[in-house]
């Protein structure tokens, strides 16, 4: 395997005539780590920066994304855990970071890596079957009306899909039976072929069956909707989704994207890598992507991200607590 | 006939110096990274897909599908020649193509393969051409019941069809699923039989596991018996693969029915890997003298090689119509059309045409490029089995420890590697069959999700295993297989004694 690496490598260094910088800056490839399987929103947007990173010479050293998503994840965690002081990991996460250790007991705390950054905010969309009903009222009262409960498909079991579809069932008082699948797109693709009745995907994850009509966006568990107005189907865009809270359920749930490094790095390196992604937000390819997946841009470093993540983690622990889903 | 005359426009997009240079470079690397045991496919694909991103769209999928090829192409190779397959689907391959290595017929095993591989996709690709459209549609008919029912199948086929002792095949079939138990388990969202160790936690990998049974235990057997690869008399002229191609036409039945369930299996989402075992096992359960496979019987390369390459390359149509990788390497691949903003899915086949029929067109080239380019390299393969044992086993250690750790970076997986080489020489020594146990491990865990997830959907229901046409023939057809010797037994006595009743 050695050849084609260094080909690689080789080939990328040469194709990059990286700008100056002062300070540290890495002197291997920068390994992004996903913590899901391939194609999922993690690793659509991990590319997305691999893309954004070469094509505007944002660094001299290549990028490669690896897939860690074993174990709903936890191997990219327990990976991280274990690469301390290594500069050239950059993990991708999103709130399995707080969920994990609660529901499955990881031996694992964010605490412990180095902050870089938060870039992005998902957001949760309830969708049907486009055969099926067409508002959150009559969508509730079929569900309540039904012989079997209905099937809620989702990512793996007691994490953020399946806390939503317990609030759900809490605010609605319908009965849904979670169907844990090991992705959100087989999650879309069996919505599509009816064998679920709902799904409570991210909007990356469902876009492209919703822009083919095969399903309909009922509400997003926002306070406010999606900012984006331009077109995404023949006549919707995501601001014509209504808040779930406008329909009557006040369920809310945002899930952040941030970077992370692995622990007991420099301070320098921290920096380069805050600038780098920094620089990433200002590049078309960002911008592009947070509008085609439907993201909330945001941007928090330093004082201001652990900050976020204290709130955001104690939120995700009364969440779950209140679920049900803390592992004794 | 819209399909062909888009087809046509693909072919014209791609025939280019230049691109016909790029799909040369594409598969020679791909052959490359698929003869490394362990680095396979997907990681292949991994590593050189950076390559492509400075390149135009068109050329960046000529290139990239090519290195697919090339590793399907290159998996075969070391499956043959050491026992060691690089892919889940190769492992069947092993069962005739080693032991024709052996006998020194690596040549013809190795043309075999090369040419059952090409006769597959081909089919394969010509399904995509004409059905793509409707093909989807019946994939997304497959919900969890119907992924059990298929899975079903696969185990309950290598327990009935299946030629040696049943209670040996059912120990290691239950050996393998209880080692795919461990790790985090989707459904529960709890971890199993990790113990505490955070090594554990990303469970059993299947590769780890297939080149400790396969490879280090063949060499731990070859070691004892007489430190001698048994290759020697390889005979390696282009005549090998002339006097191959004269039999084809007299196995046409085999390549069928292989092509068939490959297709079948490979468009739906996730059922590749199953494919080229029941490719396999039909044949041996259709041939007139079933003893002599697993012994170096030429057929025993044709079924499971044009399976898993029919399968292989339908799976790329559940990849791009729904977005569900069928294969590790399509995995990648799919990472990879991102990068171009082609968001896989119903709408590809519509507002991209010019890639989609670019790619398929580049299914037909890179095939036929592919085979030309194998085959001209047959004798060099070949000829690796006459380097002394001495010289190989050492190489051949390295390597499969390098590919065991490729996979996940991680050291604990060469030592979990050199453990199931010595499981797999115990095995081997007490008569129980690899082959369940590694079918088991690669498909336990998937099977055990259907399950508990049709039983979620349908409050405990057994009857969801036969609530609609589709799940039930299927079911039906498992059950009919896994007593198929008491059947077969039975339906032999009636006929007897309709014969007695007669005379």
């Amino acid at each position: 395997m050695r050849i084609p690496v260094k080909a690689v490598v080789a080939a990328a260094t040469l194709l990059s005539s990286a700008p100056a910088f002062a300070g540290w800056e890495p002197a291997k490839p920068v390994e992004i780590v996903v913590a899901a399987g391939a194609g999922g929103a993690s690793d659509q947007m991990a590319r997305m920066m691999q893309a954004a990173i070469q094509k505007n010479n944002l660094m001299k050293q290549p990028v490669v994304v690896s897939l860690k998503g074993g174990a709903s994840g936890a191997e990219a965690l327990m990976y991280m855990k274990s690469s301390d002081g290594d500069p050239n990991k950059v993990l991708i996460a999103y709130s399995l970071i707080y969920m994990l250790p609660l529901s499955a007991k990881i031996p694992f705390n964010w605490r412990e890596l180095t902050p870089v950054s938060v870039i992005a905010l998902d957001q949760f969309v309830l969708w049907d079957n486009s055969a099926g009903p067409k508002t959150v009222k009559e969508f509730v009262a079929a569900a309540k009306a039904a012989s079997s409960p209905f099937k809620m498909g989702g990512t793996g079991s007691k994490r953020e899909d399946h806390v939503l579809t317990v609030f759900l069932e809490q605010k609605t008082g319908a009965k849904f039976s979670y169907l844990p699948y090991k992705s959100g797109g087989e999650a879309a693709t069996q919505l599509v072929g009816n064998h679920t009745e709902s799904n409570v995907n991210n909007p990356s994850e469902n876009l492209e069956v919703w822009r083919a009509g095969q399903v309909r966006p009922l509400c997003v568990f926002d306070k406010e909707r999606i900012s984006y107005t331009s077109k995404v189907t023949e006549t919707q865009s995501w601001a014509d989704i209504p808040t779930c809270k406008e329909e009557g359920i006040d369920v809310q749930y945002l899930m952040l994207r941030a970077m992370f490094l692995p622990g007991k790095v420099t301070p320098e390196q921290q920096a380069f890598y805050v600038d780098l992604f920094h620089k990433v937000t200002q590049t078309a390819e960002y911008k592009d992507y947070m509008e085609k997946q439907a993201l909330k841009p945001i941007f928090l470093t330093g004082k201001d991200m652990v900050q976020f993540l204290e709130e955001d983690d104690a939120t995700n622990k009364s969440l779950m607590t209140e679920a049900g889903f803390v592992a004794k | 006939m819209e399909a062909f005359g888009l087809l046509l426009h693909g072919f014209a997009v791609l025939l280019t110096w230049k691109t016909l240079v790029l799909m040369m470079v594409g598969l020679v690397l791909g052959i490359f990274v698929g003869v490394l045991p362990g680095l396979g496919g997907p990681n292949g694909v991994a590593i050189l897909l950076p390559l492509t991103f400075t390149m135009d769209p068109t050329s960046a999928i000529v290139m990239l599908s090519c290195i697919y090829w090339g590793a399907l192409f290159g998996g075969a190779i070391t499956s043959i020649l050491f026992n060691i397959p690089g892919e889940a689907w190769s492992v069947a391959t092993t069962f005739d193509g080693y032991p024709m290595a052996q006998q020194g017929r690596a040549a013809e095993a190795l043309t075999a393969a090369f040419t059952s591989s090409f006769i597959g996709s081909l089919v394969a690709v010509l399904l995509i051409t004409f059905l793509a459209p409707m093909i989807s549609s019946f994939a997304l008919k497959f919900g969890p019941p119907e992924f059990f029912a298929v899975y079903l199948l696969t185990f309950c086929s290598f327990v009935g069809l299946g030629r040696e002792a049943k209670h040996k095949t059912i120990i290691s079939m239950s050996l393998g699923l209880l080692l795919a138990g461990v790790g985090m388990d989707t459904v529960s969202g709890q971890l199993r039989m990790t113990f505490g160790s955070a090594e554990l936690l990303r469970g059993i990998n299947f590769l780890v596991a297939v080149i400790g049974l396969f490879g280090i235990s063949e060499i731990l057997l070859t070691m004892e018996e007489r430190l001698a690869l048994r290759g020697h008399a390889a005979s390696i002229s282009l005549r090998v693969v002339l006097s191959v191609w004269k039999d084809l036409p007299k196995y046409w039945v085999t390549l069928l029915r292989s092509s068939f369930i490959g297709c079948w299996l490979g468009i739906t989402p996730g059922g590749a890997i199953a494919a080229s075992f029941m490719g396999y096992n039909l044949a041996k359960r259709f041939a007139k003298d079933p003893e002599s496979f697993g012994k170096g019987r030429i057929e025993g390369v044709f079924a499971p090689e044009t399976a898993a390459h029919a399968s292989g390359t339908s799976a790329l149509l559940p990849m791009l119509a729904l977005g569900i990788p069928g294969s590790g390497t399509a995995a990648i691949l799919l990472g990879g059309l991102m990068v171009w903003g082609l968001n896989p899915g119903p709408l590809l086949f519509v507002e991209h045409k010019d890639f989609v029929w670019g790619l398929i067109a580049s299914m037909y080239l890179g095939n036929v490029v592919g085979l030309v380019l194998v085959l001209t390299t047959v004798p060099i393969f070949a000829s690796i089995l006459r380097v002394p044992f001495a010289a190989v086993a050492p190489m051949i250690v390295v390597s499969c420890a390098i590919g065991a750790y490729a996979i996940q970076n991680a050291m604990f997986d060469i030592w979990l590697m050199l453990g199931f080489g010595v499981v797999g020489y115990v095995f081997k020594k007490i008569g129980i069959p690899l082959a369940p146990f590694t079918l088991a491990l690669v498909l336990g865990n998937r099977a055990e999700d259907a399950f508990r997830l049709s039983m979620i959907g349908a409050g405990g229901d057994l009857k969801v295993f036969w609530s609609n046409g589709l799940v039930g023939s299927i079911t039906t057809l498992a059950i009919v297989l896994l007593f198929w010797p008491v059947i077969d037994r039975v339906l032999a006595g009636l006929k007897g004694a309709r014969c007695r009743q007669t005379a």
